[in-house]
């Protein structure tokens, strides 16, 4: 259970930029600062923590399709 | 050179033709490009030394020669200009709400197992990645097909890391919700 301060700061990162730097993850390091931000936001959001497996499942299904 | 030899080499014929396919998008070129992969292999294949699997050689001789394609097709490697309009976010705003939630939230996928073992998933995997921007794909084919670095492909195209990223979002965000659509929401999982 993420602590008060936490989730507060979770809510301060929106869906629409953790879905960016969720993204820009797959592609080389994230600063500590855009991970921090990224890892507050998906502690308190189900919604972007589905979008982060449907990337990685994304990223699986391809390297499948190719080999 | 040995037949076997030659046999290891055509085995992997098909796996070269759908990455070039991708890349390419022109299915003649692509036997072309793959038929002068095959041909460089055999040529030069005192030049495979066993410490890479076979496959791994032919992705790299594949590599340059559709860098080459891409090259003599149109000389810049690919159109600034193009690339900069599909590094263009705007299209993205529809899917968020105006304070950066989403407006269609994404859907659990569930087991992913499930879905990436059966060929109809990937039949729909390739006709989502048909309905990306020629440029858009070819990033994207770039990064996850044939894993190039950020840096290698800002190199080979000549945009920032920045567009870069903006490109790869777009291209992942267009598939996810393809895949969405024509997948996982639809009939075809059970």
């Amino acid at each position: 259970m993420p602590s008060l301060l936490h989730r507060a700061l979770g809510h301060l990162v929106s869906c629409k930029d953790t879905s960016r730097l969720v993204s820009r993850m797959q592609d080389g390091p994230l600063t500590g600062w855009q991970h921090a931000r990224m890892r507050w936001h998906l502690a308190v959001c189900g919604m972007c923590r589905s979008f982060e497996q449907q990337m990685r499942v994304l990223r699986e299904a391809v390297r499948r399709y190719r080999d | 050179m040995t037949s076997d030899f030659h046999q290891a080499l055509a085995q992997h014929r098909p796996y070269l033709l759908r990455v070039a396919r991708l890349q390419l998008r022109d299915a003649a070129l692509a036997e072309d490009v793959v038929q002068d992969t095959l041909a460089a292999a055999l040529a030069g294949s005192s030049g495979f030394t066993g410490k890479s699997s076979v496959k791994t050689w032919l992705t790299g001789i594949l590599k340059h020669k559709i860098v080459d394609a891409i090259r003599r097709k149109q000389r810049e490697p690919v159109a600034a200009s193009t690339l900069d309009e599909e590094a263009d976010l705007e299209d993205f705003e529809g899917l968020f709400k105006d304070n950066g939630a989403w407006q269609a939230p994404p859907a659990d996928w569930g087991d992913p197992e499930q879905a990436l073992s059966r060929s109809q998933f990937m039949e729909i995997l390739e006709l989502c990645l048909d309905k990306l921007p020629t440029n858009t794909a070819r990033v994207f084919v770039m990064r996850e097909v044939m894993e190039l670095t950020t840096e290698e492909i800002c190199k080979e195209l000549a945009i920032t890391a920045n567009n870069l990223w903006v490109i790869l979002y777009r291209a992942r965000m267009s598939l996810r919700e393809c895949l969405e659509l024509n997948w996982f929401a639809g009939g075809a999982r059970g």
